[in-house]
């Protein structure tokens, strides 16, 4: 019964008879004038490679907890899990810091390193992939080891992050080791349109700059320093907009006194020179 | 003050962002030299939780993550008596358009701490966690060394500045998921699980956190405590309106020359946020809507600029304040491509555990993109009003009611301008009025 009703699910992703056993081409069959979902990625020897829906091959019996004997787990690893894991009441609460920790360490969240979470926490390989299938920062696939998020949410997309997304892949050019991708706000609409590269937020990116970024994240080296959020004052305290009568909707004041100065959307001010910058981002 | 601050008087000062650019205010030695962690050693010294409850509900805070309640009430809900109890800060700000947090987090993290210790100690709470979204990186590695300063200095941890209260505190980070901003959904995250919001009730004072007494409160109302603290209670509630209380960051974005953070006192006229701080939009441009609080707050347009930035003037526009993320978009601007953008986040973000949210979601941007492509009628944009409403108060959390009220409004009040596009697209549309038309056999009484 369960079976079946899961085996019709993995058909409606990948068009398959729905027993999941010639699943293995890539055939779309049937469902004329939908656009053709890509095939399921497997591994040599058949099973998938766990994304959304099937975290486990049904032809298998459940995986339980991993036997540390035979499950090695590098010593950093383990002892970064357990760090985590110490800090709560309940050990599972650690489960996406440590996800996140075999991440970093493996690239993505791979049937290997989620079993050697797995081992360390005495949890499951299926409730870590149910919960590393829930959260964007986990990756169930392989990525490239460079992450390039750029925030195409309505306030960014206001100001061209749509445009900035396309010419960002443009400059990528399929690069397999630049994981690019839209991503919901990422919380810093004031640099609107920005980018989440490697977790360094950098905005507003130009687009005549998007070559200059794509190349400098290829060379390993810091993402448009200028342009990091950490250079970034808060918009004038309230203190310094001037007092008196202003017109709305007319003619701004030139400059308000005082820093830090403002970064219009159109035509981005250099911030190097900003005295109250903290370098917190970098 | 009165709630008609006039552009020629005085504004009032800040009060969480004086400063705020100070170089070294995120070191405990930076933070320390403005007279921080005073208000904390007045608690510990000499005032009971009772009293920091009052001063708390003298000041009439109202919670700045979204729903607006006041902070005093929602310490008192939590239990007396011996148990585990817990206090979460809600540093999730995943609401499209706020960051606000972010600037807080980032340049003044001890201040959110010392305003964690002195709500723990209101709450009789002896366990916190700062649950940061993962995306903020840079923040929650800041917040990590001012703990580790705090806990050096015997601020955090056992028997703080000699006294019997303790407080353990841990920065968790999530991993991307917008639903972990709700705060049950925030509390399953937190225990290591899929972010499913939970039913209410039972409300987290009663069974949070591994099922005990747990207060959640967002970054900036925690950070505004310790100056509730130091002001009184009664001179905070001074400021602003007589039931919005205090200052508000405002985190303006979208189609303004000058987006950023700006710390307004509550009943500020809106015309003056968007115009005089945040520069209006850019020159020969009006506004033509805008979001007064998170794009999950029903829209307002360049008509409504007048109503003063409240929680109560803003919910009797027909919005709600929100987040405190304004969101401004100007005439040359389609309102369709705004509203299916708004869709297909929701859609994603929607975790799938209640139905109407799922495929309430789905089913809009599917009858969005209708509109976007000339399939649709104008028709169509009732059964999407209808779906609206069919969402609003029928599930666990209200994702999809964030989903609903914006659609619902720009459907409501944009609509000519929904049927001029669908008109605009079909002519566009190469297929013209060659609709392919129904199979007959499915045209209902075609059979009889």
């Amino acid at each position: 019964m369960k079976r079946k009703k899961a085996g019709t699910r993995a058909a409606d992703q990948v068009g398959t008879n729905g027993r999941g056993k010639k699943a293995r081409g890539t055939a779309f069959d049937g469902h004329e004038g939908v656009s053709p979902i890509p095939p399921v990625p497997r591994f040599g020897h058949g099973s998938r490679v766990p994304g959304w829906d099937d975290a486990a091959d049904l032809r298998k019996d459940p995986a339980v907890v991993p036997d540390a004997a035979t499950t090695p787990v590098p010593a950093d690893l383990r002892a970064e899990i357990e760090a985590h894991m110490a800090k709560y009441p309940d050990h599972r609460s650690a489960s996406i810091p440590a996800l996140a920790a075999a991440q970093r360490h493996h690239g993505w969240c791979s049937p290997e390193a989620v079993e050697q979470v797995a081992c360390v926490m005495g949890l499951t390989p299926g409730y870590l992939f149910s919960v590393a299938t829930f959260y964007d920062m986990l990756e169930t696939h392989p990525v490239g080891r460079h992450s390039i998020f750029v925030c195409t949410n309505i306030s960014c997309s206001l100001c061209g992050a749509d445009d900035l997304l396309a010419a960002v892949l443009e400059a990528a050019d399929g690069d397999p080791d630049l994981n690019i991708r839209s991503f919901e706000c990422l919380g810093a609409c004031d640099i609107a349109p920005m980018a989440s590269v490697d977790g360094v937020y950098v905005g507003p990116v130009a687009l005549d700059e998007v070559g200059t970024l794509v190349a400098q994240i290829k060379a390993g080296e810091p993402p448009l320093p200028a342009k990091q959020l950490g250079h970034r004052a808060v918009a004038e305290p309230l203190a310094a907009i001037p007092k008196g009568p202003t017109t709305y909707g007319g003619q701004m004041p030139e400059e308000a006194p005082g820093p830090p100065a403002p970064v219009e959307q159109q035509s981005p001010i250099p911030l190097q020179d900003e005295g109250q910058g903290e370098e917190g981002a970098t | 003050m009165s709630t008609t601050t006039t552009t020629d008087g005085d504004r009032h000062q800040p009060i969480l962002f004086r400063g705020i650019d100070e170089e070294g205010l995120h070191t405990l030695e930076g933070y320390r030299r403005r007279g921080g962690y005073d208000a904390l050693k007045h608690v510990l010294g000499a005032m009971s939780p009772a009293d920091v409850l009052a001063e708390l509900q003298a000041s009439g805070l109202r919670g700045r993550g979204g729903a607006g309640f006041q902070m005093g009430k929602k310490v008192s809900f939590m239990p007396a008596g011996q148990m585990d109890k817990y206090l979460i800060c809600n540093a999730d700000e995943s609401e499209p358009g706020t960051f606000k947090d972010r600037e807080l987090m980032q340049k003044s993290p001890h201040m959110l701490i010392e305003g964690m210790i002195i709500a723990a100690y209101a709450a009789g709470a002896n366990r916190a966690f700062i649950y940061i979204r993962g995306e903020y990186q840079a923040q929650a590695d800041i917040l990590d060394a001012a703990l580790v300063e705090a806990q050096a200095e015997g601020l955090v941890g056992e028997r703080i500045l000699g006294s019997d209260f303790g407080l353990t505190l841990v920065v968790h980070r999530g991993a991307g998921a917008y639903i972990c901003g709700e705060e049950t959904g925030l509390l399953d995250s937190l225990e290591g699980k899929r972010g499913n919001p939970r039913l209410k009730p039972p409300f987290p004072a009663n069974q949070g956190l591994y099922q005990g007494p747990t207060l959640i409160n967002n970054v900036e109302t925690l950070a505004t405590v310790p100056h509730v603290i130091s002001m009184g209670g009664a001179e905070y509630a001074k400021v602003g309106t007589e039931t919005s209380t205090g200052t508000k960051l405002v985190s303006v974005s979208g189609n303004v020359q000058r987006p950023g953070n700006y710390e307004v006192e509550l009943g500020t006229p809106s015309r003056e946020i968007i115009y005089d701080l945040a520069g209006g939009p850019p020159e020969g441009r009006t506004v033509k809507l805008w979001f007064p609080g998170g794009s999950s707050a029903p829209v307002l347009t360049g008509d409504d600029l007048d109503v003063p930035y409240d929680f109560d003037a803003l919910a009797k526009a027909g919005s709600m304040l929100g987040s405190g993320a304004i969101i401004v978009v100007d005439d040359s601007v389609a309102v369709v491509d705004v509203a299916l953008k708004l869709a297909k986040f929701y859609k994603h973000e929607s975790c799938g555990k209640c139905t109407p949210c799922r495929e309430g979601c789905r089913w809009t941007v599917s009858m969005l993109e209708r509109v976007d492509s000339g399939v649709a009628t104008p028709m169509d944009l009732d059964i999407m009003a209808s779906v609206q409403e069919q969402i609003i108060g029928n599930c666990l959390c209200v994702l999809g009611d964030a989903m609903a009220m914006p659609i619902g409004s720009m459907v409501a009040k944009f609509r000519d301008e929904f049927e001029a596009h669908i008109e605009a697209a079909r002519t566009r549309n190469p297929y013209g009025d060659e609709q392919p038309s129904p199979d007959p056999a499915l045209v209902q009484g075609a059979a009889a």
